[in-house]
């Protein structure tokens, strides 16, 4: 499904990622934890098409396409989907509206015909009844004046409606109550089958108690420098990043001092 | 129809005016009927040769004349926010017989660019064709649907004619409101309407009728096209009510460098007047060259006790636009509102905003001013609040946020407030904000192109003012924004 090798990227003269090398296959699910600042929604966002970072050196593979070349909204054609750390207030326009704007534009990407009203509220009405998403609030401003839980909620059910094949989860977890993970992580399973990949972005082992990972890769400035099965997480709950970084710190220098 | 000589002023345009005026004089070509064009130039004898040609009342005349004087002693206004050249009123022609457009044979001799635009506004093919002045057949929808119209609303008392018309056939409402909304005197642009209109559209709602359908200039008869010096006059007598539309989303293939309207409202008692412009004149090319100076006068008066007067505007055309619609408040517990959506691409500038004029006691006005600049367009918001001192309780509220696109362009905001009463409350709120590359980035995200989430985010931010406006013109605005923004992103 995904392939990155060796990506280095930057923003202005601050080097951000430093060689990743990572792959995702269909069907897994893969967890990037790691320290605040260590590139995680770099990743993501590069991942997505954001340009504001320069990928400097290594490329990107998805779906046996070179994904550096295309524009974000044919990455979201393609089937990439990143729920935002931060979902963006765009006043005036309603969810409804917004969603059925990026679900017919993903539609004629792939050369289907747009849905119309009844097809399409009769798409998203069955989502909404899975994530407990009010009529109320999708007839408001995309995410305008919405609480934390809201928004976060609204990025999964517009995952579940737009249904890509990478779907990338950057901190979705955080900012919920118990009850709001217990629903975005039953949103997020529903959502996966065998032909589908998720990466989630967290801090936290609890979302990884319901969305069970197949692999778990730590990022720490700028680089995956540790990569486990879920039993990893544990581990670092327990210890914190304390030795990872120790190690990669003096794996770093030993790497300078020999060139 | 008017039109402006594209040639440069040389010296010798004074003696040719000169020349033209005596030799006019000389030969009496004021009492020359069959001429159907005035020489170019402004003079007492113009005027009254338009005057005569249109075969007017001596009053009308009169009105023309002292207006001219008027002009003569005032000096055309440098304080808007707006560069251009200054125009010459003595290269214009003021009168004109309506003489037929100079027709094309075929949709395939008009500019394509042109054509372009029409398709993706969605205007049908006939109307494309009368809009770019092709001949269309006799029978050609808008007209009979317009005679139906027409009909029904002379079977409930409403006059919806051409201004002319209303002067021949009802020139006691003439007298009894012409320039009592916008005298004579009131500007520099409004006192040269004054002298000079040739045409526009009258209204008048007879007590207690309420229009049954919008009334607007696309279905009047006889229009013979934008005018270079319109005069619009709406009369809502007590309980009536009308909504009126004026404009035309289609960009207009105009002549006409300069354009000075002049409107006037009047609402009665309990009346409501509801008046929706989208202006689209043609802008200028990319460097500004051509476009059309659009500098015109328009207000209202609450004249009667809880009359309301509303004015939603969409202006997108133009290369400059100088527009302050207003609303004087004079009977109690009356309404004034104010809805604008000015977008400038490129070299267009544009300085609109409103006055209310608080007179009477509880009255209370609404402005809501959206002002989008792209490329290098300029956008000004000038309001004037003024509460005098009989006006207990007014209530005022104003919000005017600009959206700039781009770091080329400028939004400028000049709020005066004027309270003489201290029981009324006057609130500004005012916003400038850049569309986000943020917010653009999230509906990419979402499969969104980035031409179709800025005109989704522009949009958005117009929400307030598109909602006033009767449904299928706010589809038309969207549309034209989309349209009018088109190559802003990048
Ligand atoms: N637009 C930007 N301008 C400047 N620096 C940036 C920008 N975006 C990211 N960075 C820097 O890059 C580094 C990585 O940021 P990133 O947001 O990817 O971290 P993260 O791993 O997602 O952190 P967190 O866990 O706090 O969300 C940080 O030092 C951040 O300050
Ligand atoms: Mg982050």
């Amino acid at each position: 499904m995904l392939e990155i090798k060796n990506l280095w990227a930057r923003i202005e003269d601050k080097e951000i990622l430093r060689g990743i090398n990572l792959t995702i296959n269909k069907g897994e699910v893969h967890a990037i934890m790691g320290p605040n600042g260590s590139g995680k929604s770099t990743l993501a966002q590069i991942l997505a098409g954001r340009e504001t970072y320069e990928v400097t050196e290594g490329s990107i593979n998805f779906k046996g396409n070179d994904l550096l070349d295309m524009d974000p909204e044919i990455r979201a054609g393609e089937g990439i989907f990143m729920a935002f750390q931060y979902p963006v207030e765009i006043p005036g326009v309603s969810c409804t509206y917004f969603l059925k704007s990026a679900l017919n534009g993903i539609r004629d990407h792939k050369g289907q015909p747009p849905l119309d009203a009844m097809e399409f509220l009769s798409t998203i009405r069955e989502k909404m009844d899975i994530l407990g998403i009010d009529q109320s609030l999708i007839n408001r401003a995309v995410n305008e004046g919405f609480s934390g839980g809201e928004k976060k909620r609204n990025e999964i059910f517009q995952m579940q409606v737009l249904n890509p094949d990478l779907a990338i989860l950057d901190e979705t977890d955080s900012g919920l109550d118990i009850d709001a993970l217990k629903v975005v992580a039953s949103g997020v399973t529903q959502f996966k089958n065998p032909e589908k990949s998720v990466i989630v972005v967290t801090h936290y082992q609890r979302l990884l108690d319901y969305i069970t990972p197949d692999f778990i890769h730590v990022l720490y400035n700028g680089k995956i420098v540790k990569s486990g099965g879920k039993e990893l997480a544990h581990k670092l709950e327990d210890e914190g990043y304390d030795r990872i970084k120790n190690e990669a710190d003096s794996l770093q220098s030993a790497e300078e001092s020999t060139v | 129809m008017s039109e402006i000589l594209t040639t440069e002023k040389d010296n010798d345009t004074e003696d040719i005016v000169e020349a033209y005026t005596k030799q006019d004089y000389k030969f009496g070509f004021v009492t020359d009927i069959e001429m159907d064009t005035a020489p170019p130039g402004l003079s007492e004898e113009i005027i009254r040769f338009i005057s005569m040609k249109k075969n007017e009342p001596e009053f009308l005349l009169e009105w023309r004349l002292n207006a001219f004087k008027h002009w003569q002693t005032m000096e055309e206004p440098e304080w808007s926010n707006v560069n251009y050249k200054t125009v010459d009123y003595q290269n214009i022609i003021y009168y004109a017989a309506p003489k037929k457009k100079q027709t094309l044979d075929s949709l395939d001799e008009v500019d394509p660019e042109l054509i372009k635009t029409y398709e993706k506004l969605g205007i049908p093919l006939a109307e494309q064709k009368r809009l770019s002045g092709v001949a269309v057949d006799a029978v050609f929808d808008s007209v009979s649907v317009a005679t139906t119209f027409k009909e029904k609303l002379e079977e409930m008392g409403i006059i919806f004619c051409s201004f002319s018309e209303a002067v021949t056939n009802h020139p006691d409402l003439i007298k009894k409101y012409l320039g009592t909304v916008v005298p004579y005197r009131d500007n520099f642009f409004a006192s040269l309407n004054s002298a000079v209109f040739t045409d526009g559209s009258f209204c008048y709602i007879p007590k207690g009728v309420k229009c049954p359908m919008e009334l607007s200039t696309y279905f009047r008869i006889n229009t013979a096209g934008t005018g270079q010096f319109e005069r619009t006059l709406i009369i809502a007598d007590e309980d009536s009510e009308v909504s009126y539309l004026e404009g035309c989303t289609a960009p207009m293939r105009d002549e006409n460098q300069l354009h000075a309207a002049v409107v006037e409202l009047i609402a009665h008692k309990n009346a409501k007047i509801k008046y929706s412009t989208v202006q689209n004149w043609y802008p200028g090319d990319k460097d500004g060259n051509g476009g059309i100076y659009n500098f015109v006068t328009k207000r209202g008066r609450c004249e009667g006790n809880n009359s309301k007067i509303s004015w939603t505007q969409v202006e997108t055309g133009s290369a400059i636009t100088w527009k302050y619609p207003s609303v004087i408040l004079k009977g109690d517990n009356s309404i004034g509102e104010f809805y604008s959506v000015a977008l400038t691409n490129n070299m267009q500038q544009a300085d609109t905003g409103t006055k209310m004029v608080h007179m009477g006691k509880n009255t209370r006005s609404n402005i809501v001013s959206k002002g989008i600049s792209a490329g290098k367009g300029q956008n000004s918001y000038r309001g004037l609040v003024k509460v005098l001192k009989n006006a207990s309780n007014a209530r005022n509220y104003t919000q005017c946020d600009s959206m700039l696109l781009g770091d080329r362009c400028g939004a400028h905001t000049f709020p005066y407030i004027d309270v003489g009463n201290t029981t009324s409350q006057v609130e500004h709120e005012a916003s400038t904000s850049k569309i986000g590359e943020d917010q653009i980035f999230y509906c990419q995200q979402r499969g969104i192109s980035a031409e179709d989430a800025v005109s989704m985010i522009v949009n958005g931010f117009c929400k307030e003012v598109f909602k006033e406006l009767p449904m299928e013109f706010a589809v038309e605005a969207k549309k034209l924004l989309e349209v009018s923004l088109e190559g802003s992103v990048g």
